[in-house]
């Protein structure tokens, strides 16, 4: 007969048990926030679809002072989301080679960054240029 | 202690102990280590081993982070115990468990059964393309064929990673970091031929499926073999193996 009594270990709250893990968890959450905004900005599509009065109503409360909280919330949300998911990003693709050498992380990630600062710009001309 | 030389101070070590013929669940008992600069961690437990409790169950052989036996969770971090030195813990104590996430089987040591079991299933050897005699001479590789895979090659199986995997830890089916590196290993080997078998491994619902890049595997790895790395590789390599079949005309390739 077996003396063998393995003791398996409880995982409840393993995200407290180590700051890697915490951070983990921060950033999956984030993306609450994000499917939120994408839910706020598709009210506003359908409310455009809708007419002037519901588009109107739409913007009246998007302007609302606890909107704006929320704005800054998600922005937060979205910064730390990204910024954390280009760090990790050299991880998630494919090893790229140019010239028979793989690609340094870091251009990876910056290339991120500059791609980001592109799209910003056009999107801010869009919606303020002439 | 013989040689009580100059610079030997002590240190508190919490350890967690269990007996499973003896107690229903693990507890922490202290032991005051000396220790000098130059001693790691599996060198203190080492100490309480030979000279206050000769019933601590630890695993170890090399003393040089090559043979991959001495892991353990330090402070709730995963290290080598050889690789890992007490002074970094003075003044204060240190607090030492089983590696996370795999069953303990006693005080210190852990299961590695599903490990093992996982590890032969993936074929973690070259299945060789044609066969060779030896006047054929050996198989060559470029430089370039080699980087592809020396990286992963560098695994010792120490399981720091699957103590820094909460998936793992949360669902024990999922094959997790290095089985996942090691099965890269091959499969990314211009002299290998059992691709298509293990890609069954890497595209099912516990294969590289399972890896949500929590990313702590890669930064516990003493080795460097950077496991985040070869999983989401092969999430790439899952994704275009499930589509390429739509592609391919009947019966080629798989």
């Amino acid at each position: 007969m077996t003396r063998r009594k393995p003791y398996v270990r409880s995982m409840d709250g393993w995200w407290r048990r180590n700051p890697h893990f915490t951070r983990y968890m921060m950033r999956e959450a984030t993306s609450i926030f994000l499917a939120l905004y994408a839910g706020i900005m598709l009210l506003g599509l359908v409310a455009l679809a809708d007419g002037e009065t519901a588009y109107d109503t739409w913007l009246r409360f998007a302007r609302h002072p606890l909107s704006l909280v929320l704005h800054v919330i998600v922005l937060a949300a979205a910064v730390f989301h990204s910024v954390t998911w280009f760090a990790v990003s050299p991880k998630a693709m494919p090893a790229m080679r140019v010239g028979g050498k793989p690609m340094p992380p870091g251009f990876i990630i910056a290339s991120q960054y500059a791609a980001t600062a592109v799209a910003s710009i056009v999107v801010v001309l869009l919606a303020w240029g002439p | 202690m013989e040689r009580t030389a100059a610079g030997v101070r002590e240190i508190e070590i919490e350890v967690l102990r269990y007996h499973p013929e003896r107690d229903d669940e693990p507890y922490f008992e202290t032991f005051r280590v000396p220790f000098s600069d130059d001693m790691s961690v599996l060198q203190g437990l080492q100490f309480i081993k030979d000279h206050l409790d000769g019933s601590l169950a630890f695993r170890w052989s090399c003393r040089m982070a090559i043979c991959g036996s001495c892991g353990l969770m330090v402070d709730g971090e995963p290290h080598l115990s050889c690789k890992t030195f007490l002074r970094d813990y003075h003044p204060g104590k240190l607090r030492i468990e089983p590696l996370s996430h795999l069953p303990i089987e006693r005080d210190l040591i852990v299961d590695q059964q599903d490990f093992l079991d996982k590890l032969s299933e993936i074929k973690p050897y070259i299945v060789p393309k044609d066969t060779r005699s030896v006047e054929d001479g050996t198989f060559t590789q470029t430089p370039e064929e080699l980087e592809r895979f020396k990286q992963f090659s560098g695994c010792i199986n120490c399981l720091l990673c699957y103590a820094a995997c909460p998936q793992y830890g949360l669902d024990p089916r999922f094959q997790g970091p290095a089985i996942l590196a090691l099965l890269h290993r091959y499969n990314a080997d211009s002299r290998d031929s059992a691709r298509a078998q293990r890609m069954e491994i890497v595209n099912a619902e516990d294969g590289v499926w399972g890896c949500t890049l929590v990313g702590y595997c890669s930064e516990v790895c003493p080795k460097n073999v950077d496991p985040a790395a070869a999983v989401n590789l092969n999430k790439v390599n899952s994704t275009i193996d499930y589509f390429s079949r739509f592609l391919a005309p009947r019966g080629a390739g798989r």
